[in-house]
């Protein structure tokens, strides 16, 4: 399976196999206009199996995004062919606007322009809750 | 940004204590307070109905000597004009010393926090926080029993939505010695994340049941709940779980003689009234209770504010 490579854009390697499509979700780029590729179940030595992301445009991203879904996934910045950034995020202890609270009972529930944000809570379990209403997260 | 207080563990076992301590000098020497907040005003902001909170904060103010402005009803507010929580806070502290909000969605209150300039007071957020019951609770708990350690604390009745069982938990589970029944239908038992971040996180012996029968006679405190038709979105659940407790002089018979019986208040009908006479009914002590603590919390958060 051939993808082209990218001139100026981002790849986001290294995601867990599975993962592609919440992290494509959680980044809107079905919004965008440029190329974009999800590239599911490919064989990684490291990983066994692995989805990777490539958008054809240097756009700003959500890293914290990033690091909630994956957070041991590789950000690869290229401008001019050339890679010149390379990072993991690894797993934000903040996260505001990248997922929303479900909980009816909150205050976002009625106050639509309040930030969605989400205290990361337990580290070892990856829990994360919401700073108003300390309702869970939940995928 | 001023100190508020909108979760129960925002205070320190240390600060409680020194609370506790305030508000029994208020009981003791009521008249060495009676002008400590001349000139000052509190806001309550109460966005749903409520008696004993509201007025247990308002009663509070003037025994200290303070005003007091606000309204007791969303629809009597700007908020029936769309305003945002946060703008609400952003204008009346430039009224106010002092706000106490309630607000039936949770978390408002911390939005509040975050945009007022003065100290905010949690007067009970939806099914989520009440740390000012808490207080109170904390204070009945002291008076009655002498210390906190060492108690068998049994929590009846709603156990999902009662927020001052959340708190009270959280509070209590700072003791030394704590051990926790809780005794509630199935449907309404006490979250599990309140079992795993509290209980289980801090190694507190535990035991759920339904019966209250059973478990009467080993508690040194039983905290009775009402089954708040507030908090259900079914009509029909609340009707089939509303009279799973009631508690009768005959039910108490194997209770200890100095069980101390609490309940937050306003009950419907899960304490019955010829338990008002006995000696271990102290839930009207607690709305007493409730006004000292308020009165201590505010004057230690406008001297924090430095409004003092």
């Amino acid at each position: 399976m051939n993808i082209d490579a990218i001139f100026n854009g981002i790849v986001i390697d290294h995601i867990t196999a599975g993962r592609g499509m919440r992290l494509y979700d959680l980044l809107g780029l079905d919004k965008l206009d440029c190329s974009v590729a999800i590239i599911k179940n490919v064989v990684s030595s490291k990983m066994g199996r692995k989805d990777i992301i490539k958008i054809d445009a240097d756009i700003p991203i959500n890293f914290d995004a990033i690091g909630y879904v994956d957070p041991d996934a590789t950000i690869n910045i290229i401008r001019n062919g050339v890679l010149v950034e390379k990072k993991t995020v690894g797993l934000p202890e903040t996260l505001t606007n990248v997922i929303y609270c479900k909980n009816p009972r909150c205050i976002t529930s009625v106050e639509q322009e309040l930030d969605h944000v989400f205290k990361l809570t337990d580290r070892k379990n990856k829990i994360y809750r919401c700073i108003y209403c300390e309702t869970k997260a939940t995928a | 940004m001023v100190r508020s207080v909108i979760n129960i563990l925002d205070l320190s076992v240390e600060e409680i204590q020194d609370l506790i301590q305030t508000a029994c000098d208020i009981i003791d020497h009521p008249r060495d307070y009676d002008q400590l907040c001349r000139g000052k005003k509190l806001a309550t902001l109460f966005y749903e109905p409520s008696t004993r909170t509201r007025l247990s904060f308002e009663a509070a103010m003037y025994e200290l000597g303070g005003n007091v402005l606000g309204f007791s009803s969303g629809q009597n507010s700007s908020a029936s004009k769309g305003e945002s929580v946060a703008d609400t806070a952003r204008t009346v502290s430039c009224y106010a010393d002092i706000i106490a909000m309630r607000h039936p969605k949770e978390g408002a209150p911390y939005v509040a926090s975050l945009h007022s300039t003065v100290p905010v007071i949690n007067a009970g957020d939806g099914g989520h926080n009440h740390p000012t019951q808490t207080l109170a609770d904390l204070l009945t708990i002291y008076r009655e029993k002498g210390s906190f350690n060492n108690l068998t604390v049994g929590f009846c009745g709603d156990l999902k939505f009662g927020r001052t069982v959340h708190s009270l938990i959280a509070a209590l589970s700072r003791q030394a010695g704590l051990r926790v029944v809780l005794i509630s239908p199935v449907e309404l038992k006490l979250p599990s994340y309140v079992k795993k971040d509290i209980l289980k996180a801090q190694n507190i012996p535990y035991e759920q049941t339904t019966d209250l029968q059973a478990a009467l006679p080993e508690l040194d405190i039983l905290y009775m709940t009402r089954v708040q038709r507030e908090r259900f979105f079914n009509e029909e659940d609340y009707l089939r779980l509303k009279d799973s407790y009631i508690l009768t002089p005959g039910k108490l018979k194997n209770a200890r003689p100095d069980l101390c019986i609490m309940h937050p208040l306003p009950r419907v009908n899960e304490i019955s009234v010829a338990i008002d006479s006995d000696p271990r009914a102290c839930y009207f002590k607690q709305v007493l209770n409730g006004k000292y603590m308020r009165m201590a919390l505010i004057l230690k958060l406008l001297r924090e504010a430095g409004t003092l």
